[in-house]
């Protein structure tokens, strides 16, 4: 009786992936532990190796085939004594095994967070008949970097994996090939004190860019990101400077559990003396992370692991910089105002097409920098709508979305018909069962939600 | 206890590194064992004046604390004179880099920054050299290539292998040196940065001035290897234990780590080891040691009149010296008033500098 050889999830959080190679072919006797395939994902090239012994059968995807689902019937095989139950497993197995279960995959609270959606508004300070290109989120962060590197020898990159590894995200792919060993730059596993040597290299006058390898572990850093960086040029009278950035992914992961999913857009957008920018799409992930390394101010740049493989059009134009501390309205609306930023972005904009679809007509507005925050934005497209809902992936208490809410009282109070509503996760730390995770964190209901509360409706 | 003499500090380095021979690092080439710097008669007259520039300074800002002048912590370095002014004698500034904790004004004096500016930011003043907006702990000359002034402790010793990094990078034969004390000395990332400055080949000093107290911790209450030389020996950085009482040790000291570092060879560690005779800070009861142990260190091993003995023996007279202690007098006097006489801060600098760009 033949087994199902099926694509196996090779990451949190693959849904697909390219068959690249197959090291077996039809009728090859494997033992467990035999290579089958190497399978690329959007992180990294892994082998695949059977787990246990019989005969290849049908080979079902040809090598070379993008985008097969997880799940997918990719071969078959005869199991030794006819109806062995086999499946194969990944390798390395620290990887998420994934076995033949994987119909079954239960969904979680991040694949709701993860939208297509794209802005309905172009950025009106590019010409007209500008060309786009499909770019992914993750390849827009390398551009920037590798462009502010061919530009600024003082630019370079350090961080765990970074430079022979091609980036445990693999956001610095290529750099090392380009920039070599001086300049792209694999530390130990030491956040603090790579943090350390960042900020000091900074203030003797280089561009540091210290990636880690989620914001979880910087808090292991946060005394020289707050106390060493932020703080130097206030504290020398502005003498003395430090010029660097910190980035790296934040926010909720998929099923990584509480200790790697929380998001610290409010913490860093606390402290005075930081710049803190958090882009949604490809377009802002480019432009704001070239304006941030040519920024003399120290920068932490929050990205999300969820939207690096997502694909979004990039203006191809020499150098896109965006200015830092303006809010983009993404979508134009005149009933109800969401507020949103980073991942949060796209969920506002699927709860305005829902809107719309029920006569609500909402203005989607991505804050894209933290601190500063461009209040005057919001202030102005509340006195359109008079109705606000901030959409925070991020937990309540202290978060951007309160910030927003203070802001609302004390400035835009007379044009309020509602109180201001925040959707943010729930109050707990991130939970690991797939359906306690999905009722902790935000979607696009619970935005349709409060817009119509907002709206009486 | 700030004994050892150089050449005694070298004979426990070889006891030390017996130990370690039996491993394979036997053959692992090791600094020259340091002599005391041959200084000439001008050199020791500008370490004596230097050294006496610092006390009478940092006994003036005492005083100056006692009278509601200057606030918050200030953390004085008298007793520890000959560290600073036998290291930094050796650096070429603008070139080599400096960076410290909190106990910082004896290390700004001793590159020759006025110290009015200094006083003055003590009081928090306009004219001070953070602008008033730094106070004790957090002043910095970027010309000078002065790092600071940081205020938690460890903090200092990552960001110098920074600036190590920084010179390697830019290749411009510059070495770091990063202070820090007994007690920083326990912190993590101090760990986290030996590893990589060695790793990496940093041109880095790592000096640990060694005061005998962590506020008020001794170093044996405090740290399972007392011996804080040896500190670097499981990241192969090399040790060298310096009596920090004597300018001429520290210097000859320094002249054997520069060299090293010059040479390629990565980072080097000294612990020197000297003494503070006041408290950690201006509040410090210093109910854990006694008044006859910080008398005696005084009687035996005071710096200064260390340097006042060499300075004799190469025919200085008592009379030149004493000009030299009247001029000081004078120097920090001025200082004093013009820190306690120039304006304060105007209000609208409150907002000024906490980002260097606009948005």
């Amino acid at each position: 009786m033949g087994i199902e050889i099926k694509m196996p999830a090779l990451s949190p959080t693959m849904e697909e992936g390219t068959l690249a190679k197959w090291l077996v072919k039809e009728g090859d006797e494997v033992k467990s532990g035999d290579i089958l395939a190497e399978i690329e994902t959007d992180k990294a090239t892994m082998e695949f190796e059977a787990v246990d012994e019989g005969k290849i059968g049908q080979i079902m995807i040809a090598e070379g085939t993008e985008g097969v689902k997880v799940g997918t019937v990719i071969a078959t095989m005869a199991g030794e004594g006819g109806d062995a139950v086999a499946a194969p497993t990944a390798a390395p197995a620290a990887a998420a095994p994934k076995t033949d279960e994987a119909p079954k995959k239960a969904e979680s609270g991040t694949s709701k967070l993860a939208s297509e959606a794209k802005a309905t508004v172009a950025d009106p300070a590019l010409p007209e008949g500008t060309e786009y290109v499909k770019t992914t989120v993750r390849e827009a962060l390398r551009d920037a970097m590798a462009e502010e590197m061919r530009k600024d020898e003082r630019v370079f990159v350090m961080g765990e994996e970074v430079a022979e590894y091609q980036g445990a995200y693999k956001v610095t792919q290529g750099l090392l090939d380009e920039f070599g060993a001086k300049r792209v730059i694999d530390t130990p596993i030491t956040e603090y004190g790579f943090a350390g040597i960042g900020a000091g290299a900074a203030m003797g006058g280089l561009r540091p860019v210290i990636e880690f390898m989620t914001f979880n572990f910087a808090m292991q850093a946060i005394d020289h990101i707050i106390n060493s960086a932020a703080k130097t040029n206030y504290m020398s009278g502005g003498q003395m400077r430090c010029p660097i950035v910190f980035r790296g992914p934040n926010g909720a992961a998929s099923r990584v559990g509480a200790q790697h999913s929380q998001n610290y857009g409010p913490w860093y957008a606390a402290v005075p003396g930081l710049i803190v920018i958090a882009p949604y799409d490809a377009a802002d992930a480019k432009g704001l992370l070239k304006a941030a390394i040519r920024s003399t101010d120290p920068v932490v740049f929050l990205e999300n692991e969820l939207l690096y493989g997502r694909s979004f059009d990039v203006p191809k134009v020499d150098d896109y910089v965006l200015p830092i501390g303006k809010a983009r309205i993404m979508r134009p609306g005149k009933d109800v105002t969401l507020v949103s930023y980073s991942i949060g972005v796209g969920l506002a904009l699927d709860a305005a097409e829902t809107l719309a679809a029920e006569g609500i007509d909402a203005e989607v507005i991505d804050l894209r920098t933290l601190r500063p925050l461009d209040t005057a934005t919001v202030l102005e497209s509340l006195k359109k709508t008079n109705r606000l809902v901030v959409v925070e992936e991020g937990w309540p208490t202290c978060s951007i979305a309160s910030e927003i809410a203070a802001v609302v009282m004390e400035k835009g109070f007379d044009d309020l018909d509602a109180p201001v509503l925040r959707v943010t996760n729930e109050d707990v730390p991130l939970p690991y069962a797939a359906n306690l995770e999905k009722a902790a964190l935000i979607d696009a209901a619970r935005v349709v939600e409060a817009a119509k509360k907002v709206c009486y409706k | 206890m700030a004994k050892p003499t150089t050449p005694r500090a070298a004979s426990a380095k070889a006891k030390a590194a017996a130990p370690a021979a039996a491993g394979a690092d036997h053959n692992r080439p090791r600094p020259e064992t340091p002599t005391d710097y041959k200084a000439s008669k001008e050199e020791l007259l500008e370490f004596y004046r230097q050294m006496v520039l610092i006390r009478r300074f940092e006994e003036k800002a005492g005083q100056l604390y006692g009278l509601g002048f200057i606030g918050g912590f200030c953390h004085l370095y008298i007793g520890q004179e000959a560290v600073a002014v036998g290291i930094q004698s050796a650096l070429k500034p603008g070139k080599d880099s400096v960076i410290t904790g909190y106990r910082d004004h004896g290390h700004m004096l001793a590159y020759g920054i006025d110290p009015k500016v200094i006083m003055a930011e003590l009081t928090g003043r306009e004219a001070g050299i953070s602008r008033g907006k730094g106070g004790s702990m957090h002043m910095f000359s970027v010309e000078h290539k002065f790092f600071g002034g940081h205020g938690i402790v460890g903090a200092q010793v990552s960001l110098g292998a920074g600036l190590g990094f920084a010179h390697k990078y830019n290749n411009d034969g510059g070495v770091c040196v990063a202070y820090f004390g007994d007690g920083a000395a326990n912190q993590g990332q101090v760990y986290e940065s030996f590893n990589m400055a060695e790793l990496w080949k940093l041109p880095i000093i790592f000096v640990i001035e060694n005061n005998q107290y962590a506020m008020g911790t001794s170093v044996n209450r405090a740290s399972s290897e007392d011996q804080l030389y040896r500190r670097g020996e499981s990241f192969r950085i090399p040790g060298i234990q310096v009596d920090g009482m004597d300018v001429l040790a520290v210097r000859g000291a320094t002249e054997e780590a520069l060299k090293w570092v010059q040479e390629g060879n990565g980072p080097i560690l000294l612990e020197m080891k000297t003494y503070r005779y006041r408290g950690h800070s201006m509040s410090d009861p210093a109910k854990y040691r006694s008044r006859e142990e910080v008398q005696a260190m005084r009687d035996k091993s005071d710096p200064i009149e260390g340097v006042k003995k060499y300075l004799i023996e190469a025919g200085v007279s008592e009379d030149e010296i004493k000009v030299i202690d009247q001029d000081i007098r004078k120097v920090v006097a001025e200082a004093a008033d013009f820190a306690e006489t120039s304006p304060e801060p105007e209000l609208a600098e409150l907002y000024t500098d906490v980002l260097v760009e606009q948005y």
